[in-house]
């Protein structure tokens, strides 16, 4: 029963809501409705569960002086400042001048954009380390690359300005996006479609289980 | 040592300079250069253009701080097309590191151009759920996100009048960094609940959505701080991403030029092996 009663949930309930795709009736849109809010629900005591859990792994982390234990510390007092300050401030804590905000505003918000300004010096020098050209698979990349990384800023126009427009970097950047790139792109889309939906039906039919206790 | 060994082991904090300079500079001492529209952004363009003047729009705005530099640029160009249009926008946020920086955003450019809170614009803010709130927001926005941002009852602004589904909307506007984001609102929303989407999107998901333009499911898209550019010279703006794309393009040409350094120390090591 252990395994039979999720198995039959997880038929039931991906057989409902894939009957609300195509069937408008009242019998299946309701229950679908109905399920999907349970989802909505569910993800937000995932967030629970998530907090705790970060809390638990940390502290244990902490207590028994694990590597990096002063960036957990860190970490938890992060958690808990937030926690604390949201709790203080109320159902309108997210609101213009809180101190939730102006924490949001003036750490959060900007450590976040630091690290992902900080991979603009990381791609150039792996630009310069790694990106080797030794094949002639490599170096048809390398050239579409190179036309992509500067026909799609302006310094591409300016460079080619003089040149017909089909011939500017602008336009066969454009062609090699719209093209090549496009039927590469929407031949993966299909067959990672193909393979949602074959994973979909071997859940709902019971032959997928990894999902119950990590089970074959 | 060798040149070519002098090359390959040289302190990669002088790349890092250097990118810090090209970037620096050019905010410093801007650069004219021209910005050509592609046919995506202008589609985008033309997707506002045609909306009914006052129509209520629901603009998605599903990214975070880290995507500051290319999305919060089309936010605010995208409200300020609206509310010069005389449109109304409802904005909601499916990114839990998004919210605060969203409604900064909104509220910015809702002073600016003089616009009331929740007569104009709401903010609806955060709601957990990824695309299960995508299906719910086709039954019931107002059930689905019964508080705004800073916790005031959604039902209570005159912008939420007449307000219950995607029915309610002539268009869609997407803006998104990643998951959840354009792709699921196309999955999950854009054939079942039958509305139009024009999105924004990073530079480096942008070519996923190249299929999604071709097929007709989405009717425009603004692709990275050059889409965001784009646009502003539309909109006849010269806003950040017009003043970023100096600094872009000379990283871009940057980042190229290394590629070929690399390469060219590499044929270099390997003609001196084989001497």
């Amino acid at each position: 029963m252990k395994r039979e009663i999720p198995l039959m949930a997880t038929a039931v309930i991906g057989i409902f809501m894939i009957l609300s795709f195509f069937v408008p009736h009242q019998l299946v849109s309701v229950p679908a409705d109905f399920l999907q809010t349970s989802a909505v629900i569910v993800v937000a005591f995932g967030y629970v569960l998530g907090g705790a859990n970060a809390l638990r792994i940390n502290f244990d982390a902490i207590y028994k002086r694990r590597e990096g234990w002063p960036y957990k510390i860190v970490l938890v007092a992060g958690l808990l400042t937030m926690v604390t300050v949201g709790a203080i401030e109320g159902r309108g804590f997210q609101g213009e001048h809180t101190r939730f905000t102006w924490i949001y505003n003036s750490v959060y918000s900007p450590m976040q954009s630091t690290m992902f300004a900080l991979l603009a010096f990381y791609i150039a020098s792996a630009a310069f380390r790694a990106f080797r050209i030794r094949t002639l698979e490599a170096g048809l990349l390398a050239v579409a690359a190179l036309i992509v990384m500067i026909g799609r800023v302006p310094i591409g126009d300016w460079l080619t300005h003089a040149l017909p427009y089909s011939y500017r970097l602008s336009s066969i950047q454009e062609w090699i996006m719209d093209n090549p790139q496009n039927s590469a792109k929407r031949a993966i889309l299909i067959g990672a479609a193909l393979g949602v939906m074959a994973t979909g039906l071997r859940v709902i039919l019971g032959l997928e289980r990894s999902y119950l206790s990590g089970e074959d | 040592m060798s040149l070519v060994q002098r090359l390959e082991t040289f302190d990669r904090r002088w790349i890092f300079l250097v990118v810090g300079l090209l970037v620096l500079l050019p905010l410093i001492w801007p650069v004219p250069l021209p910005i050509t529209v592609s046919p995506r952004v202008q589609k985008f363009y033309d997707a506002i253009e045609a909306l009914p003047e006052g129509s209520t729009v629901l603009l998605a705005c599903d990214y975070d701080p880290g995507a500051k530099p290319e999305l919060v640029p089309m936010t605010r160009s995208v409200l300020r097309h609206l509310f010069a249009r005389h449109c109304k926008a409802i904005i909601t946020c499916l990114w839990n590191g998004g919210p605060g920086l969203v409604d900064q955003t909104v509220r910015e450019v809702g002073r600016e151009q003089g616009k009331a809170y929740g007569v104009d614009y709401v903010d609806l803010g955060y709601k957990a759920g990824y695309e299960a709130v995508m299906v719910l927001m086709g039954q019931s926005i107002p059930n689905t996100f019964p508080t705004d941002q800073s916790g005031g009852i959604t039902t209570s602004y005159p912008i939420m009048r007449g307000i219950r589904n995607y029915s309610s909307f002539p268009i869609l506007i997407s803006i998104s960094a990643g998951y959840p984001g354009t792709k699921e609102y196309v999955q999950q929303v854009e054939g079942r609940f039958h509305i139009k989407i024009i999105a924004g999107v990073t530079a480096v998901s942008a070519p996923e959505f190249y299929a999604y333009l071709q097929s007709g499911q989405l009717q425009g898209l603004l692709g990275g701080m050059a889409g965001a550019a784009e646009y502003e010279k539309l909109r006849g703006e010269s806003g950040a991403a017009t003043r970023g794309m100096v600094p872009q393009s000379f990283a871009h040409v940057f980042i190229a030029l290394c590629i070929l350094a690399g390469n060219a120390v590499q044929w270099l090591k390997r003609k001196e092996k084989r001497a």
